[in-house]
């Protein structure tokens, strides 16, 4: 009975497949109805108030909002250029020989859990911040107008800039495999056409490698500022754990993901304060699907084939 | 073959054993889960009595037993008084604790710093900013403080540590107690918020002028450096279990509601400023009187044979009188369905 085989296999098939699209509207429906308190009692204000009191009940977004998007553009900034570097180096100017154990190394990187560069973070990093870079970096900056707000504060190695550049090292592994795999699509009589006219290689990856894979190398950043977005535990381990808006890069933070993980377990059911994070969680699930739903559209035609 | 049934007997003689042990379970407070667990190992052989405890946290330990999905729940910080009535919950305390305050300050050692809780207050309120500060030079003339920035650490993530420890600022200064208030997690108004006893530990110890607040049992298996406080008697002392069971002894157990004694501050010489209970919460009507009878039988058994092995793992025992009206209290309030007593 070949046909009820195929039947069933379709039929299992299609469950499987509405199943994961039922599952992300119950989620969504889920994080809606559990804010709904919190939105209702503090209306649109919740999503500038900067307040975060659990002992007057009284909560707002701003502040892990403001942390969630600093972190996660911060990480960019230091991420991208090295990614950028990464790619380059694998299909233009490495040998043969190298670009394997490279390649697999970035991929490593990725399969990393995120508890352990939260470790890494924290033990090895922040005391190198705190005790030599901070220090260094706030005394020097010291009466330069601007510089010196940017660089304030008492050194104690947690904070934004340190979220950022673990959350950096997090994300290339992403960025930098996208370049690689779009910067291998660029069909070769392109380059050689441009080689042969006597362009540099950097000409060559500006006017011919980037203007061509434009849109899907910005796909591969967004894909790394999802995944930048959405991290929890390396984040909640040295971004300082603190409900204000700093002003400076060295100033203490939260993340939506860091106070979810850190309030959750003394969060009592029908709280206030519970539906305040749940709130919280609607929040960066709109945030994520508004860039990972960018990053796609961005990828779509490049990685079609 | 042989063999193979061989194992097949041995793997179900192991299942019978494991069956055999009386399974409870229990979710909530992390802060006594240490002991808990030595205690549980301690039951099964004992008196077979599996206890399967899992640290989630105060909160949702409270959840779980008012949901109903474990068969006892703990916390920290007493369960709201209306909220144990609407949950019909019997709540009663197990062991006691102590907060201790560490500090980093070069060329200070341990138990020599002495600090008043106003200060206290005023550091963690970012009043009092250098510790050179006149304020804190006055109450240690013997000791070389620096001209040093103070940065306050505090638990980032909700914790019942935390919870007993404003309590004790709210206590000792009235303006922290309208500004900021007690609870698990509060609005910090100074400082850098670090994850569990370990993270506030290794913040502080980073962090050059550093100060911070954790658990006794942690300071103490970490060789932390420890400051002395001063008591409501007025007299500074050492963080010592001496000084932790001076202060539950002066509690006042006896006029307790639901056994939510408050051991902040107390009175007495030798008393330790900052100690606190912390509790379970038992349903009233059980579903299944069994395994409440169990529950209550297995912290009958610790209350008898646990206080060594608590006191090994740095926590406080309860005095023998208030053990004796938690017993009684398991005797008069938990009923079955036909108004039996269960214990």
């Amino acid at each position: 009975m070949p046909h009820l085989g195929d039947a069933v296999f379709a039929g299992a098939a299609r469950f499987a497949g509405v199943f994961v699209l039922l599952l992300l509207g119950a989620i969504i429906v889920v994080l809606a109805i559990g804010g709904l308190q919190a939105f209702r009692a503090f209306g649109p204000a919740f999503l500038i108030s900067t307040d975060w009191d659990p002992v007057q009940m009284v909560f707002g977004a701003a502040v892990p909002v403001f942390g969630t998007l600093a972190t996660s553009v911060l990480a960019l900034i230091m991420a991208v250029p090295l990614s950028f570097g990464i790619a380059v180096y694998l299909t233009e100017l490495a040998p043969a020989w190298v670009r394997r154990p490279v390649g697999t190394a970035i991929e490593l990187l990725a399969a990393i859990p995120s508890i352990i560069y939260g470790m890494w973070g924290f033990f090895v990093i922040v005391p190198i911040m705190a005790q030599w870079i901070q220090p260094h970096v706030i005394d020097t900056f010291d009466g330069i107008p601007v510089l010196e707000d940017l660089f304030a504060g008492p050194p104690f190695g947690t904070g934004l800039f340190t979220a950022a550049l673990i959350l950096a090292i997090m994300i290339v592994p992403f960025i930098a495999a996208t370049m690689r795999d779009v910067f291998e699509t660029v069909p070769a009589v392109y380059k050689e056409s441009a080689y042969g006219v006597g362009c540099t290689m950097w000409e060559v990856m500006r006017s011919i490698v980037i203007p061509y894979t434009r849109t899907s190398v910005v796909g591969g950043i967004m894909l790394g500022l999802g995944r930048a977005l959405g991290e929890t535990m390396a984040v909640t381990f040295v971004i300082g754990n603190t409900n204000r808006i700093a002003t400076s890069l060295f100033g203490p933070g939260n993340t939506i993901a860091s106070i979810v993980a850190l309030e959750f377990p003394e969060s009592q059911a029908g709280s206030l304060k519970l539906s305040a994070l749940l709130a919280l969680g609607f929040i960066l699930f709109v945030i994520s699907f508004i860039v990972l739903a960018i990053s796609r559209l961005l990828l779509r035609p490049r990685l079609k084939g | 073959m042989k063999l193979a049934m061989t194992a097949l007997a041995i793997s179900l003689a192991g299942f019978t054993v494991a069956a055999q042990a009386q399974q409870i379970t229990g979710a909530g407070a992390t802060f006594p889960a240490p002991v808990y667990t030595k205690w549980g190992e301690a039951a099964k052989s004992a008196i077979g009595i599996e206890l399967n405890y899992q640290a989630i946290g105060s909160g949702g330990g409270q959840n779980q037993i008012l949901n109903r999905t474990v068969d006892f729940g703990a916390s920290d910080a007493p369960m709201d008084p209306a909220k144990l009535e609407s949950g019909k919950l019997l709540q009663f305390p197990t062991v006691m604790g102590a907060v201790v305050v560490i500090v980093n300050i070069p060329g200070v050692e341990s138990n020599k710093l002495r600090l008043p809780g106003e200060l206290l207050a005023e550091i963690y309120g970012g009043k009092i900013t250098k510790w050179n500060d006149p304020k804190i030079v006055e109450a240690n003339r013997d000791v070389k403080l620096p001209s040093m920035a103070i940065a306050p650490v505090y638990r980032a993530d909700g914790s019942g540590t935390s919870y007993v420890y404003t309590s004790y600022l709210s206590a000792v200064s009235s303006e922290w107690k309208d500004k900021v208030g007690a609870n698990t997690s509060v609005k910090w108004p100074a400082g850098a918020g670090a994850k569990g006893n370990d993270g506030v530990a290794a913040t502080v110890h980073n962090t050059r002028g550093g100060i911070g607040y954790v658990e006794f049992a942690y300071a103490a298996q970490n060789k932390l450096t420890t400051v002395q406080l001063r008591n409501k008697a007025g007299h500074y002392v050492s963080p010592t279990m001496e000084a932790f069971s001076a202060a539950a002894s002066n509690g006042d157990w006896a006029n307790a509601k639901n056994f939510a004694v408050n051991l902040i501050d107390q009175p007495g010489d030798k008393s330790w400023p900052i100690v606190s209970a912390t509790f379970i919460e038992l349903p009233k009507d059980p579903k299944d009187p069994s395994r409440s009878a169990n529950v209550m039988k297995f912290f009958d058994w610790a209350y008898k044979n646990g206080d060594d092995a608590a006191t090994k793992l740095e926590y406080v025992p309860l005095p023998a009188k208030v053990k004796d009206s938690v017993r009684a209290a398991w005797h008069s309030e938990v009923k079955t369905p036909d108004g039996k007593p269960v214990f």
